[in-house]
């Protein structure tokens, strides 16, 4: 014997309560609300996945710093707190573009959404720019980790000069034995050496971190072109603008990200280096 | 059986392979799923027969090394993890909530390419001469010594990886924000509750394997240092990272499937769960304090002792939600009407055998003892219960209750309950033997023995060969009963719960009228209290 | 069609957000260079908490977004604080003798 359990409303008198159909609205849904709502916190969902995995990498970070101290404190130093500090400033910058991008959505302004879609992007590009020519920078000095001299021509050598036949000290190794600049004059040669080799490991972290944060603006910038293009078409506006909210959630996470990796890559310990 | 169903609503293979349905989505995981254990089932044929004399004589040592990381790569990645949710989830989560699709389809059938593209890269890696690191993948032996293709297998766990992530994200939006009218979270199946916190799971612990790999890959590729001693890198934090998700894991992998027997025992005792907000919140807790017990697979790994202390002491407490759920289904039972019915017999199989598995897992939180039986038989014995003869149990047990549910037909009842007893025999024989070996120190992922284990070893891997038959039989019969079945009906079992009010197989919209709840879904029986709610 | 039932930030709360984060950035970078011993990480990061929590409540809306957003959020940062604090745990105490 079965008996009734729920109670049923055929569909067409269920919770929909206009009977327009608004273009976007996807079909599992019952509302644009709930589309919206769901998107969000979809998005939200997704960042959170994005907390672990930088998350993992920011862990990692901590232990070694703990363990080798003195090598990253002399790896800071070798990278450019100016650049550092501008670009931190130029992504910020993005995410008040971004902001507003999504508040000009929302009012239905499509002109200065679209400019300040292409704000961000510009913003976005520059920050790229700038950390290609630290990445450049850094070959140059014979700072990037690993691999042999015969892929990228300049092996990693942060304790001798970085020609191999130079045999004078490195800019590293110098810094660390540097009285006026650690107030100790009797570190010898060996353990800064031994120091300036551990800096490999510092420069595996600035690498993998700002690289997998690099990794995250491209396709930023890929998601913002083809926001750009909705936008220009008209199809965001105030009863729909959810894609580009969604964009804005992931572009300041993006920006957060590199909050953090400003003050944990380029400000260790920088008060005894001076700019 | 229905005219018009999710199955042929559309033809040919562009409709199943571009399909938005997350019932069709779950059939392409079936398939898939059901291939990759079969793969990871050779490999362990392969490693038995080895076992069967203590020089071993059938495989070369590296060759060994590779039969074991291959059965445990695909069996932990590309069968267990997706196993329930990917493919009972995926079909009734909806369903039980009471709406037409996940939140996200095509994110969804995303998931399955990601899934796909994954076993991919890893069928790449078996080709080209398989790999030897343990499903493990330790550094520094993979990072820094091994010759085989480390990196592309890690690439196919990554890309799975993120094939899981995407379907816990679809889960937990679709529970949160889809619910039908009246479907509070105290009327949820508790099914629903399981796989949504396996979702959990999936989506805090499998980044960090994402990281860890990419870390581990650009360690073989570049030595960049992290995980060398050589360049100053630390070994343990790779454990560290890798456990951190590992762990929480196989909480993934059992959550859905005992969301299956609290489907399951209800439903054959004739009677409504008992205390369904305990087993409901047990599966948040072992959720939660299942990320905080990971280090207990490194105790002799050189981590500090006062650390391992802590672990060891929430490794018995993450124990207690899972006893909690062991007693609900056995009082559930008690005074019941029993039907053992082929899903019930799966049901009960899974609560002894999950139970042996469990506590034989305390004995290893141990430390003392640990020290001892780390590394040994005794873990494989213990981890073979847990998820054989619970999770693959429970699976089995799964597919046959929602069999008519899916297909529309019946599977046939009396060699359904010979396989499940032949299974239960094989796997015992298989495994219980280990426990013994273990705890007299044959140690894991050894292609040779002392000859005094071989009477064992010949146990298990006899047993092995009874539960490769036992396994294999519903695969004959299930494909039969899909021309042959009998018609099932919508509730062939008289359950309750919100799939069994629409058609079997399901239209494609899941119902014809949206459902508007005003029960709980368990209301079996003369004494079920009826709360209706306006 | 409907209206978003949530409010929104405005422009100009917007810029105020800004101006605090360039602010921000600012006193991180210039405190970087004063010698604080051991307090200098912990400025540095606490002031980096606080341009996080400003973009995350008002660029990113959660000021004005449901429990379920802020709960996301919470247990997000909850999650990464038990990889981190956990793993140190093991690192922190390994040479400690009572």
């Amino acid at each position: 014997m079965r008996t009734e359990k729920m109670r049923r409303s055929p569909l067409s008198t269920s919770q929909t309560t206009t009977t327009e159909h608004h273009p976007a609205l996807a079909h599992q849904f019952d509302s644009m609300e709930q589309q919206q709502e769901a998107s969000t916190f979809g998005m939200w969902v997704f960042l959170l996945t994005e907390i672990m995995m930088f998350g993992g990498l920011f862990t990692a970070y901590l232990i070694y710093r703990l363990k080798y101290y003195p090598a990253f404190v002399a790896g800071s130093t070798s990278i450019s707190v100016s650049w550092g500090f501008a670009n931190t400033l130029v992504l910020i910058g993005s995410s008040f573009t971004m902001a507003m991008a999504v508040w000009a959505a929302q009012k239905g302004y499509r002109k200065s959404q679209v400019w300040f879609l292409i704000g961000t992007m510009v913003l976005g590009t520059a920050f790229l720019g700038v950390k290609a020519k630290e990445y450049y920078d850094k070959w140059d000095e014979c700072h990037i980790p690993g691999i042999g001299n015969q892929v990228i021509g300049k092996p990693f050598n942060a304790w001798g000069g970085c020609s191999i036949k130079d045999t004078s000290l490195g800019n590293i190794a110098e810094e660390i034995r540097d009285p006026n600049k650690h107030g100790n004059p009797n570190i010898p040669e060996v353990a800064a050496e031994q120091t300036a080799k551990r800096t490999e490991i510092f420069f595996s972290f600035y690498f993998a971190m700002t690289g997998l944060h690099a990794f995250h603006m491209v396709i930023g910038l890929g998601l913002l072109a083809w926001l750009l293009l909705r936008a220009k078409s008209g199809e965001f506006g105030p009863s729909y603008y959810t894609p580009i909210e969604l964009g804005g959630l992931y572009w300041h996470f993006v920006d957060i990200v590199w909050i953090f990796l400003f003050p944990l890559l380029y400000l260790i310990s920088r008060h005894q280096h001076g700019v | 059986m229905p005219e018009r169903h999710f199955l042929n609503d559309n033809y040919g293979i562009r409709s199943w392979l571009l399909t938005k349905d997350h019932k069709r989505i779950a059939i392409l995981y079936l398939f898939s799923i059901t291939f990759f254990f079969l793969i990871g089932g050779f490999f362990a044929s392969l490693i038995r027969l080895h076992l069967l004399t203590p020089n071993g004589e059938l495989f070369e040592a590296d060759t060994y090394n590779k039969l074991f990381t291959m059965h445990g790569v695909n069996m932990v990645f590309f069968f267990l993890i997706p196993s329930v949710p990917a493919v009972l989830g995926n079909f009734l989560v909806p369903i039980m909530v009471g709406t037409k699709d996940l939140a996200f389809p095509k994110i969804n059938l995303l998931s399955w390419y990601l899934y796909i593209a994954g076993g991919t890269f890893s069928m790449a890696a078996m080709i080209s001469g398989g790999v030897d690191s343990g499903w493990t993948f330790y550094a520094p032996l993979s990072s820094g010594y091994l010759k085989t293709h480390v990196i592309m297998l890690a690439v196919g766990v990554i890309i799975a990886g993120f094939s899981s992530i995407f379907t816990g994200l679809n889960f937990i939006v679709t529970v949160h924000r889809m619910r039908a009218p009246g479907m509070t979270w105290g009327r949820l199946p508790l099914f629903v509750w399981s796989n949504y916190a396996a979702s959990l799971i999936m989506i805090l612990g499998t980044p960090v394997i994402a990281i860890t790999l990419i870390l581990l890959a650009l360690e073989r590729g570049f030595h960049i240092g992290i995980f060398d001693p050589k360049l100053g890198g630390d070994p343990v934090l790779f454990q560290h990272m890798f456990w951190f998700y590992s762990h929480p894991a196989v909480y993934i992998m059992i959550l859905p499937g005992m969301g299956v027997i609290s489907e399951i025992v209800p439903c054959f005792s004739r009677k409504r769960i008992f205390g369904y907000s305990f087993v409901a919140f047990s599966s948040i807790a072992i959720a939660v304090f299942g990320f905080v017990v990971w280090a207990h697979h490194m105790f002799v790994a050189g981590i500090s002792v006062y650390s391992a202390l802590v672990f060891s002491l929430l490794s018995y407490a993450v124990a207690i939600p899972s006893a909690v759920k062991v007693f609900n289904w056995t009082a559930t039972m008690y005074k019941g009407s029993i039907l053992m019915s082929t899903p019930m017999l799966y049901a009960m199989a899974f609560i002894g055998l999950f139970t042996i598995g469990g506590l034989t897992g305390l004995f290893l939180a141990a430390l003392g003892l640990d020290i001892h039986i780390h590394d040994t038989y005794f873990v494989i014995a213990h981890f073979h219960y847990v998820m054989v003869g619970g999770m693959v149990t429970a699976y089995l047990g799964g597919l046959h209750f929602w069999w008519p549910k899916i297909t529309g037909k019946m599977y046939p009842e009396a060699p359904a309950k010979l396989a499940a007893l032949i299974t239960f025999i094989g796997f015992n024989l298989t495994f219980f033997p280990q426990f013994i070996l273990g705890y007299m120190g044959m140690p894991r992922r050894y292609w040779a023995y002392p000859p005094e284990f071989q009477v064992l070893n010949v146990l298990s891997s006899a047993g092995a060969s009874v539960l490769a038959v036992g396994f294999l039989l519903p695969l004959l019969y299930f494909a039969w009963s899909l021309k042959y079945g009998e018609i099932a009906g919508d509730n062939p079992w008289q359950a309750t719960g919100l799939e069994w009010e629409t058609s079997s197989p399901p239209p494609t919209h899941n119902f014809h009228h949206i459902p508007i709840v005003t029960k709980d879904p368990y209301a079996y029986g003369e004494d079920a209290e009826v709360t209706v709610v306006h | 069609m409907s209206e978003p039932t949530h409010s929104h930030p405005t422009p100009g709360l917007y810029l105020v957000i800004l101006l605090a984060l360039v602010v921000g950035t600012c006193l991180t970078w210039g405190i970087a260079f004063v010698d604080l011993g051991k307090w200098n990480p912990v400025v540095a990061l606490t002031i980096a908490v606080i341009k996080a929590v400003l973009v995350v409540l008002f660029f990113m809306h959660v000021y004005y977004s449901s429990k379920l957003t802020k709960l996301t959020i919470s247990a997000g940062v909850f999650w990464l604080l038990i990889m981190i604090t956990m793993s140190l745990s093991d690192y922190l105490t390994r040479t400690f003798l009572p």
